[in-house]
């Protein structure tokens, strides 16, 4: 029995496009995340046990993926809203708001946070004002989430944006004519079409907000336990030319960052098998 | 229900789409709405649906005012000419939709809507594609479930807006047939919309042929056909030839040929169209006596399908004009490009050219697949 992979198709080029793509991505992601597990083997296992099971390493996960899960969640309702808007109004202006979307982008993030950190600490134009609501922003993980709400924006918006366009006014009247109420019609017409577009949305701004670092040191101020992120651990960790630890560190990051959107593509994959 | 449409005023920007229109559609008849397209036909029937507001004027449903009635609440059911089917959804849960939405107090139970649904898909006859989802299915097939699914909420008014205009020639004139037979076992009150004169002439039980965001003539398929109060009417359904002519103390002249036209009895050299159908037309091999024919040359012949089309140039202008006859007619005496003939309308229809009815001329053949 002879395996073939190669699928009949108009277009040629099959085994050259995908030796490319194997070589690129190995060249691009996999040799390199590859060196960061050997040197992890220079490490004996109870060494690595403990350089990653350290009170002060365990608390740093938890606040990035949290913060990240977090930010990504209040992005997919709020990025919702903004696509929404974009997407279905016309307005004056609608072209700059359009393009101020994709700014998080381009803005160098150390900028970001140190625009964010001055703007809600406490006596900042908006820290001033939480802060007599007794909420503190800036050098906690609140600020934490709020820095990486501001540089995965775009992702929600950008994904959904497109699918909303694209959808049919008709099926909207369609199911009006039929007796459907506003909320009725999103929720059981708009939202299912668009469901696989804000997963995929949540998915990339989730998997930024965990690698995400220049603009967090500056808001989080960092304090061990509290409000100190994994990406800042590993730098601190390089900085005293304990490369071993970083990477023992960056891997787990790793390990889990994948598992997180191995199972995040599986559930996109259900969700899509079963409307269609 | 009866439909009541009062003073209808609608403009997109500097577009009249409907110009003041006055229509009365009694319950239980289908009736079509037809007119090239941009004639405000579609927006008629959506104002009709309430998805899209008139700028002045009322719509009366049995006699009550719907006009400020949202399209929830007005009990119409509206098929799309894309169909508009929710993809997610398979094709039950399609037609099953407009039950589920209800408000808790009317729904009906799950096994309700399970009958009603199956009813429904049977109606159709398309029971067996219950579990399928919408891009498994034919365009022939999308529009009935879209039909199916508009009917489940019983409507007392059915709104179709080009339903068949996507589908393809065979499909189509196959689901017209069904749509009358469904018609007649229904009885629901329905109005559609079509630019196709051969579908509203055999779907219809009144046909409203609109131009310009306003109504030439409301009539039977016969009336519209047979007695087409505009030059519109005239030349959007069916082909027609058209002679320029004179009209004087009610006589009309085409070149050699007079033609009594009492109609006109004062008036005064005044130029006039004359349509002729080619099928209103006899070819004589001689010329007969008086003035009842025009002499012309026969430039081609083309037989299509059931008639022959015979092309003539008529020797003095030369104008061109079509004739079809049967098969069998043409048999008797085969014309061949080159003969000379004598041109016998026998029957015409003449327009005087200051007749505020007269349009700018253009040809409507629809879509080209004549009468």
């Amino acid at each position: 029995m002879t395996l073939r992979f190669r699928q009949p198709g108009v277009l040629p080029g099959f085994g050259l496009t995908l030796g490319f793509t194997l070589g690129y991505l190995g060249l691009l992601v996999l040799i390199p995340l590859a060196i960061a597990f050997l040197r992890v083997f220079q490490l004996s296992w109870d060494e690595f046990w403990q350089i990653v099971t350290a009170p002060r390493v365990v608390a740093s996960y938890r606040l990035t993926f949290g913060a990240a899960f977090l930010a990504a969640l209040v992005n997919s309702g709020f990025g919702l809203i903004v696509a929404w808007v974009l997407a279905r109004y016309r307005f004056p202006g609608k072209r700059l708001v359009d393009a101020l979307v994709d700014l998080p982008f381009a803005l160098p993030t150390a900028v970001a946070g140190i625009t964010l950190t001055m703007l809600y600490s406490g006596n900042g134009w908006i820290g001033q004002y939480l802060k007599s609501l007794g909420i503190k922003v800036a050098f906690t993980p609140l600020g934490v989430i709020v820095a990486l709400v501001f540089i995965s924006l775009p992702f929600v918006v950008r994904t959904v944006q497109p699918v909303l366009e694209d959808l049919e006014a008709e099926v909207e009247e369609a199911a009006a004519s039929l007796g459907a109420n506003r909320w009725q019609t999103f929720r059981r017409i708009i939202f299912p079409a668009i469901r696989p577009a804000l997963l995929t949305g949540f998915t990339l701004a989730f998997a930024r907000a965990i690698g995400e670092y220049g603009s967090v040191i500056f808001i989080a101020g960092n304090l061990p336990m509290v409000s100190e992120i994994t990406p800042l651990l590993i730098v601190s960790k390089l900085e005293q030319y304990d490369y071993s630890g970083a990477t023992a560190v960056a891997v787990v990051m790793l390990v889990i960052s994948f598992v997180l959107l191995l199972l995040i593509n599986l559930l996109q994959r259900w969700s899509r098998t079963r409307q269609v | 229900m009866s439909i009541d449409i009062q003073g209808l005023y609608k403009r997109f920007g500097d577009f009249v789409a409907l110009d003041n229109i006055d229509l009365t559609i009694p319950a239980g008849q289908l009736v079509a709405l037809l007119g090239p397209s941009g004639c405000g036909k579609t927006t008629l029937l959506r104002i009709i649906a309430g998805l899209e507001t008139a700028d002045r004027g009322q719509v009366l449903f049995d006699g009550v005012d719907a006009s400020r009635r949202h399209v929830r609440e007005r009990g119409v059911g509206f098929v799309f000419q894309h169909y508009a089917l929710f993809q997610h959804m398979s094709v039950f849960e399609n037609v099953a939709f407009g039950l589920r939405v209800r408000p808790r107090a009317v729904r009906p139970s799950a096994s309700q809507i399970q009958a009603k649904v199956k009813t429904l898909l049977e109606l159709v006859q398309l029971g067996w594609l219950a579990d399928r989802y919408p891009h498994q299915l034919s365009g022939g097939q999308r529009q009935r479930i879209a039909l199916a699914r508009a009917l489940a909420v019983e409507p007392q008014v059915l709104l179709l807006d080009e339903p068949f205009g996507a589908l393809d020639t065979k499909v189509r004139k196959e689901l017209r047939r069904w749509l009358r037979r469904l018609h007649d076992e229904l009885h629901i009150t329905s109005v559609f919309v079509t630019h196709d004169q051969e579908e509203a002439l055999e779907v219809a039980d009144r046909i409203v042929v609109m131009n310009r965001g306003r109504i030439e003539q409301i009539g039977s398929p016969e009336d519209v056909y047979d007695a087409p109060a505009t030059p519109f009417v005239y030349q959007f359904l069916g082909h027609i030839n058209l002679f320029h002519s004179r009209v004087h103390a009610g006589w009309a002249r085409v070149g050699g040929l007079r033609v009594q036209v009492p109609e006109y009895d004062d008036t005064e050299n005044a130029p006039a169209l004359v349509y002729v159908r080619p099928h209103d037309i006899d070819l004589l091999r001689e010329p007969e006596d008086g003035d009842t024919t025009l002499p012309a040359t026969v430039s081609r012949v083309s037989a299509l399908g059931s008639v022959v089309r015979l092309e003539l140039i008529q020797s003095p202008g030369g104008e061109i004009a079509e004739v079809e006859m049967t098969r069998e007619h043409y048999a008797v005496d085969p014309l061949r490009a080159g003969d000379m003939v004598f041109v016998k309308p026998r029957q015409m229809r003449v327009f005087l050219h200051d007749d505020p009815k007269i349009e700018p001329l253009v040809h409507w053949n629809g879509d080209g697949d004549g009468i």
